[in-house]
């Protein structure tokens, strides 16, 4: 519940930003990022926030844990918890809660 | 054991990083425990077979790291209590649903027909009111900093009327400080979480060390960053030094993320309360500030709990040492319970039930591998 997942940001309106995330795309809420964040850049997104903009000699560091965790099987904890995180951002064009 | 284990981005590195645990093992001459935080480096531990790795004389414990097995029972009790209100819906993480309560857990009560949501996101919840304008939706907020951070950031933003939060959201370091007071801990240093730094910086354990005297490592979750985390803490024991070293600075930064901190005590204020099997833990818990009543579900509505304290505690409950565990005292292996009456499917403790629980992990990845079993791949 405290892992994060980074993204690349697509698109950004208001605070707003499309992000993808290896495919998938999301909507994440750029509210309380901890510097601007624009198009091309690489944020960790926690339960539908950035919390950061992932500096950007950090990034091919910061994506090979979860490489290697998207290829995982489906019912692998670790997995799961970053499936999870990409799940928390909203669907483009409908967001919705889950029931 | 997972046969996956033991793969590593750079085997080399790893292998010379668990040399250099060992060295600096044996120089220090005696048994050593060190603590983790996180339910994501302990996933890591084990998924990786690190502890495979690790010296004999070194033990890494899981501390209270995971927030929805330190969610207290009354706190569970009182999602149970919403739930059963009219036209009131919880929405929640999924992790919370199994978390046993005094009588019930929210899965239960959804059995029995209450409107319980999963989400991922506090946003979810929200826009879920945003559908449901008639009704009530309370947003049963749990984790820690780096969760409640997103919670603060909805209640900010104008939600609508019929939206309110139960917080159980909780605040990592002053359990640090609880469990290193705790007289049957022998924690000689601990490994901080990273992504719960990047929110407070990891200046924030600067005071802790200072009364505690004991290092902190805030690390990152490759087993290589993990391996890493350990050599750093290990070498500090050695030579004595209580100091705050950060190894993950791709994410942590001195000060952290001060947008973050500011809407987090913006609308949380920090205030004492049990954490599930541990203690009480002063300022360990986050409340909603008064001015924001009108969010606060406690504020808004009536939560009796009496009506659920009629009834015994199951008896199977009263075996289960989750606290000890989370206290570092004792291993998932020393409880009778595991992997016989409590298993993920039907938890007894909280620990058993999220993917971060120790127990669960150690459930399903094994907690201290046999190296006979395993092949370590290059």
């Amino acid at each position: 519940m405290c892992l994060g997942v980074p993204g690349k940001v697509v698109e950004i309106h208001d605070t707003i930003a499309t992000v993808d995330f290896w495919g998938v795309r999301r909507q994440v809420k750029l509210d309380i990022v901890d510097e601007p964040v624009k198009v091309g850049d690489y944020i960790l997104n926690h339960v539908g926030f950035a919390i950061r903009r992932i500096p950007e000699e950090s990034i091919a560091e910061t994506l090979s844990l979860y490489e290697m965790l998207m290829r995982e099987a489906e019912d692998d904890a670790m997995a799961g918890d970053v499936r999870s995180e990409i799940s928390a951002g909203s669907e483009i064009g409908e967001p919705v809660g889950k029931s | 054991m997972n046969g996956e284990a033991l793969k590593f981005r750079d085997p080399e590195a790893a292998r010379a990083l668990a040399g250099s645990l060992e060295r600096l093992m044996a120089e220090i001459g005696r048994p050593v425990s060190v603590m983790h935080v996180c339910g994501s480096h302990e996933q890591a531990i084990a998924k990786f077979g690190l502890r495979s790795l690790f010296p004999k004389s070194l033990t890494v414990i899981m501390g209270p790291g995971c927030p929805v097995c330190v969610t207290d029972v009354p706190e569970v009790d009182e999602g149970v209590v919403l739930a059963g209100q009219d036209k009131v819906h919880i929405a929640t993480y999924g992790d919370m649903l199994k978390v046993p309560g005094t009588v019930k857990s929210l899965a239960d009560a959804q059995a029995s027909g209450a409107k319980i949501h999963v989400v991922y996101s506090p946003a979810q919840a929200v826009e879920l009111a945003r559908q449901l304008p008639d009704e009530q939706i309370v947003f049963f907020a749990t984790g820690f900093e780096t969760t409640a951070v997103a919670t603060a950031a909805v209640i900010v933003d104008n939600p609508p009327p019929n939206f309110s939060v139960l917080s159980a959201h909780k605040y990592i370091p002053p359990v640090m400080e609880i469990v290193a007071e705790m007289p049957e801990s022998r924690v000689e240093g601990f490994l901080a979480a990273g992504h719960a730094a990047t929110i407070t910086g990891w200046k924030v354990f600067e005071p802790f060390v200072e009364r505690h005297k004991v290092p902190v490592v805030v690390a990152g979750f490759e087993p290589l960053d993990i391996l890493a985390g350990l050599v750093e803490l290990v070498a500090l024991i050695k030579d004595g030094l209580a100091r705050v070293v950060n190894i993950f600075p791709r994410c942590v930064t001195e000060e952290g993320n001060l947008a973050a901190q500011r809407e987090l005590w913006r609308v949380f204020r920090p205030t004492g309360g049990r954490w599930r099997g541990i203690a009480h833990v002063p300022n360990g818990n986050l409340r909603l500030r008064d001015e924001w009543a009108h969010v606060d579900a406690r504020k808004r509505f009536t939560i009796d709990l009496s009506s659920l304290w009629d009834y015994a505690p199951p008896q199977l409950a009263q075996q289960c040492i989750c606290g000890d565990i989370m206290a570092g005292i004792r291993n998932p292996i020393d409880c009778k319970l595991f992997n016989k009456e409590c298993v993920p499917e039907n938890p007894v403790g909280a620990c058993m039930v999220s993917n971060e629980g120790t127990c669960k992990i150690w459930h399903l990845y094994g907690g201290v591998p046999d190296l006979s079993t395993v092949e370590v791949s290059a």
